[in-house]
């Protein structure tokens, strides 16, 4: 599988994002890379990754100028294609102010930076990000955020709760941001893009603690296969 | 008054000035003088005491007067990292204060040519019932956060302690470490006459003028939230597209030399460059981008704007450095020339409008001696927190929510301490931080350690245990130290009592790197931190970096049921500067001398035990004694258990409060099967088994003394920070 990996102004998170697609993918010598915000040629790629970090310094409202890069409207061409596209944390908030995703992302409840393991529980959702995972699985996951709480219209997430959108759920006291309904993660109507605020790519090492989020990476490789 | 005394310049040494420039420096000249003259840049009352440190081991890379210390550790790679302290701005503005402190840190390590890797912080508040210490508690780590999190750099490790003295005058020391190719490592000497000086990064504004004079290098005093002007305002973003900038230029080896701007700015960045480079330099202010247009030369001289670099560049690669800078967004400007003149220039469009030479400017500042004189009685006073008549478990659950002994977690979880891939031991998890190093096949351990307290009783023996303490945390997780950087904070050194603490506490650090044989590779003096209530506690914050083979074998793990706990090294337990004596409002001068070499053999036992594996839970004795150890390991794991002290009372001849709470260099509590801890001994290392791991309370007795507690009413105190905090 060859992962791209969106690289902004202020990404942080992207080289640990490169190094997760690296050992997901040790077997099958796929050719991962960076990809420069600037760059709009997506081509040879088979998966996208946003990652986390402070895309130009969050300044305006998290993940509002990346979406402007012109990255992001290769990405929106691949998304609308059907190719697996992966938001992290910022990532994922890009997604939501791209309208790849439904929903957004406001302040912690705390108002708080906050960095601790968490609890995932795993939906009934579909997605090749999910295939090497089981509905109901509990899977652990670093959690680091200022900004992750969930939020929707009442239609709206009506609607995505009925279409099985929800990826993820925070475990029982592992909610930490307030987010509603203790949404995680979504998914598009399609399910090829997935966005969630904790970390897979920070539990892909046996050293931290958890290699859960292995399952992440490995899943769009098992649907292709 | 007069204009030099008012940039904080003495009669003499302005008088020093007029005889070394043959005339009466102009606006900007004395602006600079005053700059770099000032004791934050000059060291002048303590260049001549650190003189006395040991610089020099086989793999120091990098040592003193460098932008930071470097250490090798194989494979081509080096270490860099270095201490500095942000206290008045962080006194003055606490959140941008501690934000523009790890910013200017990080600089210093990206200097070197290093990708920083890891922040750790070492942090002093006045005790937490008081508004104004919450307030600085709350903005001083949301600062710190703001910018490392933004830049996406851990914050892996520090430490936090609360006392009185430090209350209108908090410390903020920030560590970083980077990793460098050892062969791409820069220094920052200016060389190469003809060559080109490029800006690059934020622009300049009026922010931080004066910083390093006016605020950094005088007592804090009433009214001095009108200095609020003189902190600058941290931009990440801006950081972190420099940093990746610097990255890219030395990977394309475009760059002669690299320096950042800290305090003084461009005087100090220029000078100091053509002071090592033994060349001269032009800078013309007109080519200088600007965030405001009609700033004077000099302050466009002084500004201390965040977020700069200035490098040299051989005149042929100047355009493919000035497109590195505009692909990372960042401003760039050519804006002067190396030259062989020896003398500083500022221009103005071409038009000079200041000339001094380097060395009056960087190293002519006269330095002082000291008139140290040692106070005959305790000058910080005491206060009585605990109930007299507290028995032993009622102590135990009062120094397990003592603000400096309670968890930090309030603090560390708004740290970023994962990014970047390396964290193996997390905050809160170890003694030390330990990073994966897969660059060189190992990993490497930080720890950073000062208690201001034990330093007060005794200036000498504190210094000397601060430096232990940080190897005895190395060696908890199996590491070998390679090399140390200190920030030594202390009060106005033109007093005689904080002048005879300083020197005291600098002749400790010295005994105490000798005896261990590590190198100092680098520091930062922080003096005038001094309310009119009096100087701080002498705080010398010491930080070390060492190596451990693998990261399999680290410990760091929680106790289990039916381990075997027992106390290793020659801890010779007494309660003088405890955290109970503390408590009780009984705090005097003196500590118990330390022999180095005895508790250099423990920390040598200990951590081949870790490197081998027989040890898996390990963690030194520190604040509060063995007691606080015993439980904090016991909220580790959930588990209790069932020891008796009697053996360190019988070996030490001590009382059971002493054995119970008393606290000193060269103990570790290890916890593991018995065969194991029995194999740690046979080298002359004292091991005494205490007792087991077991049920759900902590039960320690001592002669007739017993701590008796449940494991979860010890985690409610030791939990208790947060409400204590957000009160």
């Amino acid at each position: 599988m060859n992962w791209g990996v969106l690289q902004f102004p202020g990404s942080c998170d992207e080289r640990d994002a490169l190094h997760a697609c690296e050992l997901a993918d040790q077997s099958s010598g796929g050719q991962s890379r960076l990809v420069w915000h600037e760059e709009t040629d997506l081509s040879g790629l088979d998966g996208i990754i946003v990652p986390g970090g402070f895309s130009y310094g969050d300044y305006l409202r998290a993940g509002a100028i990346a979406r402007f890069a012109p990255a992001m409207t290769a990405v929106a061409d691949f998304a609308n294609a059907g190719g697996p596209v992966l938001g992290i944390c910022n990532g994922f908030q890009v997604l939501c102010e791209s309208g790849l995703l439904p929903g957004a992302l406001l302040t912690n409840e705390e108002m708080r930076f906050i960095c601790r393991q968490g609890d995932l529980i795993v939906t009934e959702a579909e997605s090749p990000f999910l295939s090497e995972l089981e509905p109901g699985e509990t899977i652990s996951i670093p959690i680091k955020h200022q900004s992750g709480r969930y939020f929707a219209p009442p239609e709206m997430l009506e609607r995505i709760e009925a279409n099985n959108q929800v990826a993820f759920r925070y475990g029982e006291g592992h909610n930490v941001n307030g987010s509603l309904n203790d949404i995680a993660g979504v998914t598009n109507e399609a399910g090829n893009v997935l966005g969630l605020m904790p970390h897979p790519e920070h539990a892909v090492d046996a050293f931290t603690g958890s290699t859960d989020g292995l399952k992440l990476f490995r899943g769009p490789a098992g649907i292709n296969a | 008054m007069s204009k030099h005394r008012e940039l904080g310049l003495t009669d003499d040494e302005f008088e020093l000035i007029q005889k070394k420039m043959r005339r009466d420096p102009n606006d900007v000249e004395l602006a600079m003088f005053s700059l770099l003259w000032s004791e934050h840049c000059a060291y002048k009352h303590s260049k001549k005491l650190l003189a006395n440190l040991p610089t020099e081991g086989p793999r120091v890379v990098m040592g003193p007067g460098e932008n930071a210390g470097a250490v090798d550790i194989g494979s081509g790679y080096s270490i860099a990292f270095k201490v500095e302290s942000h206290n008045h701005p962080s006194a003055v503005e606490p959140f941008q204060g501690a934000a523009t402190g790890v910013g200017g840190i990080l600089r210093d390590v990206i200097a070197l040519g290093a990708r920083p890797i890891a922040i750790l912080d070492s942090l002093r508040f006045g005790e937490l019932d008081t508004e104004r210490t919450r307030y600085l508690v709350d903005g001083v780590v949301g600062g710190i956060g703001h910018y490392g999190n933004s830049m996406g750099i851990p914050t892996v490790g520090g430490e936090i302690y609360f006392e009185p003295p430090y209350e209108q005058n908090c410390l903020v020391n920030a560590m970083c470490v980077g990793i460098a190719r050892t062969d791409e490592m820069v220094r920052a000497a200016a060389t190469g006459p003809g060559n080109k000086v490029v800006l690059f990064g934020a622009k300049t504004g009026r922010d931080g003028i004066g910083g390093a004079s006016v605020l950094a290098s005088a007592e804090l005093e009433e009214g001095d939230a009108s200095k609020r002007p003189t902190v600058q305002i941290g931009d990440p973003f801006e950081e972190s597209k420099v940093l990746e900038c610097c990255q890219e230029l030395l990977a394309s080896d475009l760059l002669v030399s690299l320096q950042d701007l800290g305090a003084a700015g461009l005087t100090s960045s220029a000078g100091e460059m053509a002071s090592a480079g033994g060349t001269g330099i032009d800078i013309d202010v007109g080519l200088v981008p600007l965030r405001e247009a009609d700033m004077e030369p000099f302050e466009i001289m002084v500004s201390e704007s965040q977020e700069r670099m200035l490098a040299v560049v051989e005149p042929s690669l100047v355009d493919e450095v000035l497109a590195i800078c505009t692909k990372w967004q960042t401003d760039s400007a050519v804006i002067g020339e190396v030259t062989d003149s020896g003398d500083f220039r500022i221009l103005r469009n071409g038009e000079t409008v200041g000339e001094i030479p380097v060395d009056h400017l960087v190293d002519g500042c006269p330095l002082y001696d000291l008139s140290p004189e040692e106070p005959a009685e305790w000058i910080y006073g005491n206060r009585v927190t605990l109930r007299e008549g507290a028995d032993a478990s009622e102590i135990t659950l009062s120094l397990l929510s003592a603000a400096s002994i309670a968890s930090k977690r309030w603090a560390y979880e708004q740290y970023d301490t994962l990014v970047g891939s390396r964290t193996v031991h997390r905050a809160g998890a170890a003694d030390a931080a330990v990073l994966n190093i897969p660059e060189s096949d190992r990993a490497i351990a930080i720890s950073i350690d000062g208690n201001g307290r034990r330093v007060a009783c005794s200036p000498h023996t504190g210094t000397i245990e601060a430096t232990l303490e940080c190897a005895a945390n190395l060696a908890c997780v199996g590491a070998e130290p390679l090399g140390v950087t200190n920030c030594l904070n202390f009060g106005n050194p033109e007093k005689p009592t904080v002048a005879w603490q300083l020197s005291q506490s600098v002749a400790g650090l010295a005994e105490a790197c000798n005896g261990l044989g590590l190198p100092v590779v680098g520091g930062n003096v922080s003096l005038y931190n001094e309310t009119p209530s009096g100087p701080i506690y002498p705080t010398p914050v010491i930080g070390m970096v060492g190596e451990l083979p693998d990261i399999e074998h680290c410990a760091g793990q929680p106790w289990q049921d039916g381990d075997w706990v027992a106390l290793v090294g020659p801890f010779n337990p007494s309660l003088a500067g405890s955290e109970l004596e503390k408590a009780r409002g009984m705090l005097g001068n003196g500590l118990p001398d330390i022999e180095i070499e005895p508790v250099r053999a423990a920390i040598e036992l200990v951590r081949d035990g870790v490197r081998s594996g027989k040890l898996r839970t390990v963690s030194d004795v520190s604040d509060g004694g063995i007691v606080t150890q015993l439980s904090e390991m016991a909220l580790g794991s959930g588990i209790g258990c069932d020891v008796s002290l009697d053996p360190v009372i019988v070996q030490h001849n001590c009382s059971p409060e002493d054995a119970l709470f008393g606290e000193g260099p060269g103990g570790f509590i290890v916890a593991g099967d018995r065969q194991s801890i029995e194999l740690l001994g046979g080298q002359g290392v004292q091991i005494e088994l205490l007792g087991r791991v077991t049920g759900n309370e902590i039960r320690i007795a001592a002669g007739d003394s017993l701590v008796d507690i449940l494991v979860a009413e010890a985690r409610a105190a030791f939990e208790s920070l947060p409400r204590r905090i957000e009160a």
